[in-house]
Formats: C-alpha cells, structure tokens, sequence
C-alpha cells in the first residue's frame, strides 16, 4: 500500500521535475534553431557586413541590417524617454504620497493599459496620434509629414511599457525600509527631498534594471508598432522620418520569404538579433531585481 | 518661502499632471475604440461568416476570427494549466526555497516571459516546416501555450511563494505525501490559479505575432486541427490595411468587440483579486 503511493510520488516528481527543466531547454532550443536557420546567411555575409550595410534588396543577394536596426533603436529610445519621467513621477506617487481611495482608481487604471492588446495600440495610433502628427503637430517643425514616424510609433510604446515600468518601480520602492524615510523627514526633509536623496539613491539599481526590462519589452513589440511606423527601409535622421524596426520587418516579410534560402535566412537572422539582445538584457535585470527583492 | 517648499509644490504639480496623463491615455484609448467601433459594428458582423469580395467590401462578418480566437485561447489555456500548475507545484513544495534549480527554472521562465511572441512566432515556424507542417490551428495553439506558460507560471508562483508552511507540516503530520498535499495546496492558491488564467487569456486573445507564423488565416471556421484559423487581432490588421472605408469599418467593429472582451477580463481579475486577497491592495 504505502509502497504503491511512494512509487506514485516518485514518478510525480520526476514528472514535474521534466516539466521545470523543460523551460530551460525551451531557451536554450530557441538560440539553436534560430542560429541554424541563419547560419546560412553567415556563411556567406560577415556578421559587421551584415549589421553595417544599409541597402535591403533580398533578390539582390544584399541584406543590411543596419537601417533596421536604427529604425529599433531610434523608436525603442524615445519611447523610453517618454515614458520614464511619467512612469518615475506616477510610481512615487503611488508609494510615497497617495492615499489608498487614489490607489483604488490608478491601479486598475494601469491594469487596464497593461491588458489592451498591441492590434488596440495600433488602432489608437492610426486614428488619433498619426494624424494629430501629421496635422498638428509636424507642421510646426518640418515641411511635410505623413504622421507614419518614429515619434507616432514611439508614443504608442511609451504608453504600452507605462504600466509595466510604473508596476516595477513601485515593487522597488516598497523595498525601501521605512526607517529611512523617517530618517529623512526627522532631518527636515520634505517628501520630494526624501524621494530623491533617499528612495531614487538607493533605488538606483532597481531602475537600472527595470528600465531594462521595459526596453527589452519595447525592442519586440511588433503589431502596434508596424502599423504606424511608415515602413521605409531607411535609418531615420528625426523624429518625423519614417522607419522599419526588426519585428517590424520580420512580420511583413514572413510571407514571402520562403522564395529565396536566403531571404528566410535574414529574417531568422533578425529574429536571432532581438532573441539575443533580449535575453541578455532580461537575464541581467532579473538577476539585479531577484537581489534587491531578498534584500 | 524657502526652495525646498517652492520645488515641492512644484513636484506635485508635475505628479498630477502624470498621473492626470495616465488616466487621459487610458480613457483616451477605449473611448476612441469604442467611439470609431459603434458607429460601424452591426449583428451581421459579429455573426456571419465573410462573403465573396469581403476584402474590397462586400458582405459578411468576422464570426471566423472570434471563433478562430475562442478555440486557440480556450485550447491553450487549459494545456497552458496543465503543464504549469504541475511546474509550480514542484517549485514550491517538491523544492527548498534555496534550490539552484528553483533559482534556474525562475529565472528562465522570467526570461521566457520577456521575448516578444513574435520570436516564438518565428521559431516555431522554422519547427512546423522542420517537421512538415503547414499553418493550422494546432500550431496557433501550441505557438500560444508556449507563450502563456510563463505568464501562468510566474503569477501563480508569485500566489504560491506566500503560501504557509505550517499547513505543508500539518498535512506530513498525518502521513501525506508531498504529492498528496496537492489537494490541499491547490485550495489554497485557487485565487492565484483564477487570476492567473485571465491574466494569460488576456496575453493570448490580444498576440497577434506569434498566430500570424503559425496558425495563418482562413475565412471559413476550422473543422479540424490541421486547418488554418482566424484570429481577431489578425483580423482587425489585415482589414485595417485595405484602401476601402468599408471594409476598415469593419476592422474598428472588431477592435470594439476585442477590447470589450479585454476590459471584461481585466475587471473580473481585478474583482477576483479584490475579493480573495485581503493583505493586497
């Protein structure tokens, strides 16, 4: 009898122990295939060839990554400086000031955002930031602008990686003991005084980290980014240019990329870009996060 | 008046305005959804099948994309639940809090919960014509799993990680096995498990990168695993990209009905949450 149920839990175990283990070797076959289904176009092109080229004719043998690749780094970086400032002063807020019937609106409210799918963002874009840019607020600035631009692509990200930035920072803050807060306000200190000399400074790896974490998540949002961003295979000099990040190019080709060996080979080599560069970004925040959370 | 005071009112400020801009997206959002959508959404549409020359803006509706998208997320959230409640359960009763493999697995399944779907898109591509398949609707839905497992795994272990040990002792005490606790366990985390699933019904009902590699898209509903499917996030893209008003009109009607879904769930959870949790906010 007894043995029966210990052999049931021994299988269990091993069972469930498979099932754990099999999230790493999920990783760790992502990297393979994609470095397989690439190899063929590092065969043929350096890896610097490829990354530094700007010209993107497939049928003409020449793949270069590099208009795309600024295309990502142009949206992925405004978008963050956008939406820092906001996440930073909205997460203070909420530990060090708020009463609690205020947290009862703005986290569902953030929940919200969080939930709303990337086809929702696009829609938004299309039909209220594009043209705000380019009727409103482009003229200003340049002669002509389709609104289809890097800053239209960027608002649309800073507002989807809001909560997740908002949600993090308040995890962090909340770390801080609150013997350090009365420290400060015993010395005088006003909250902002305390906010900055006290939470921020001590804070500062953990946003190290989230920031991080946020522009990893901003590196591979595709849908609602391909709908406004223009999709002109060309580096953007501005905010009003129009540009063609990664995820971007993957989806719109993927249908017809299996017409040349080559072809498919660039595509899977643009996905095993962003796998890499976000798996070594979300490995170094959760390793920092994971240590401010047992301390 | 001192500068400590003067930059202080002026933080508040700032802080109001934030927050005041948080609330101005959110309602800015689902207005304009809701306000473009319900001038255009009809029963036809959310009912029939698309007719010849729905692309240039015939008849029809979008009936295929919703039931496509029902069959991938109910699919996949419950073989979602069956692999990860098992995964969790082990992380936090079959492991002692300072395992290395614990530690590992946590921090691959956070990892595995940053790439973006549509790196999962392309990988399981590659596999399907590695192993001959073609778009289906068993792909969509593998693809899908694949993304919500660490999302269910993550929000639950999160639940799990609180959870008492004494009532792990008292169920040992009386001979159980580990794995016999389960039952016990499980009752306990039921708010977790519930909040979880919406959470990844959420994530799956809105990826569109990931489905857009595997599962294809078809106008007609599948009848069978290896047909392509529909999906709406799909759905509203593709018909966003035609030149014709009509058939754009259709695609804000389905963006009405998938936020309202969106915002149902999202309420649900909240409430769940709200009414099972008592020492979170």
């Amino acid at each position: 009898m007894s043995s029966i149920r210990i052999a049931r839990e021994k299988t269990a175990g091993g069972v469930m122990f498979l099932l754990t283990a099999a999230s790493l070797l999920l990783v760790v076959a992502m990297g393979i295939g994609l470095y397989f289904k690439s190899a063929p176009i590092l065969e043929e092109h350096s890896l610097w060839e490829l990354l530094s080229a700007s010209e993107w004719k497939p049928f003409r043998n020449q793949f270069g990554f590099f208009p795309f690749i600024m295309g990502t780094v142009w949206v992925t970086g405004s978008a963050l400086v956008f939406a820092l400032p906001v996440s930073l002063l909205t997460a203070l807020f909420l530990t060090e000031y708020s009463r609690s019937w205020v947290k009862r609106w703005v986290y569902p409210a953030l929940d919200i955002l969080a939930a709303l799918p990337s086809v929702i963002y696009g829609v938004w874009g299309t039909l209220l930031i594009v043209p705000w840019i380019s009727e409103r607020f482009a003229p200003r600035f340049v002669e002509y602008s389709s609104g289809y631009t890097v800053l239209a692509s960027s608002v649309v990200l800073s507002v989807m990686i809001l909560p997740l930035l908002v949600s993090l920072f308040v995890e962090i803050f909340s770390t801080v003991p609150q013997e350090l807060r009365d420290a400060s306000q015993a010395l005088g200190a006003t909250r902002w005084q305390t906010s900055r000399k006290v939470i921020i400074r001590r804070s500062l790896p953990g946003i190290f980290a989230a920031v991080v974490l946020a522009v990893s998540r901003a590196l591979g949002e595709t849908i609602a980014v391909l709908m406004v961003c223009g999709n002109l295979p060309q580096a953007p000099h501005s905010l009003f240019d129009a540009c063609y990040p990664i995820p971007a190019l993957i989806a719109n080709n993927y249908g017809e990329m299996l017409s040349l060996p080559l072809y498919e080979a660039a595509l899977m080599f643009a996905a095993a870009i962003l796998f890499v560069v976000v798996l070594l970004f979300n490995l170094l925040s959760r390793i920092i996060l994971y240590r401010i959370k047992k301390a | 008046m001192k500068f400590k005071y003067i930059e202080e009112f002026f933080v508040r400020i700032l802080m109001g305005a934030a927050l005041a801009l948080v609330f101005a997206f959110v309602v800015g959002i689902v207005f304009t959804v809701f306000h473009r959508g319900w001038s255009c959404i009809s029963w036809e549409m959310v009912s029939s099948l698309p007719g010849g020359g729905f692309y240039i803006g015939k008849e029809g509706g979008f009936l295929n994309a919703i039931v496509g998208s029902v069959y991938i997320v109910g699919a996949s959230t419950v073989l979602g639940l069956v692999v990860s409640i098992p995964v969790v359960f082990y992380l936090n009763v079959f492991l002692r809090s300072s395992s290395k493999l614990a530690y590992v697995a946590r921090l691959a399944y956070d990892v595995l919960f940053g790439i973006p779907s549509i790196v999962y898109g392309a990988f399981a591509f590659t596999l399907m014509i590695w192993l001959g398949l073609r778009t289906s609707l068993l792909g969509g839905i593998l693809v899908t799993t694949l993304l919500i497992i660490p999302v269910l795994i993550r929000s639950m272990d999160e639940i799990a990680r609180n959870f008492p040990r004494d009532l792990l002792d008292a169920s040992y005490s009386l001979g159980a096995t580990r794995l016999e606790t389960m039952g016990v366990v499980l009752r306990q985390i039921m708010p977790g498990i519930a909040t979880a699933t919406l959470l990844s019904v959420g994530r799956a009902i809105g990826d569109a990168a990931g489905v857009m590699f595997t599962a294809g898209f078809s106008d007609s509903i599948p009848t069978s695993l290896s047909q392509p499917a529909a999906t709406l996030p799909l759905s509203i893209f593709f018909q966003l990209s035609a030149p014709q008003a009509e058939v754009q009109n259709r695609a804000y009607a389905a963006a009405l009905v998938l936020t309202g879904i969106v915002l149902v769930i999202s309420l649900v959870g909240r409430f769940i949450m709200h009414r099972f949790s008592k020492n979170k906010i």
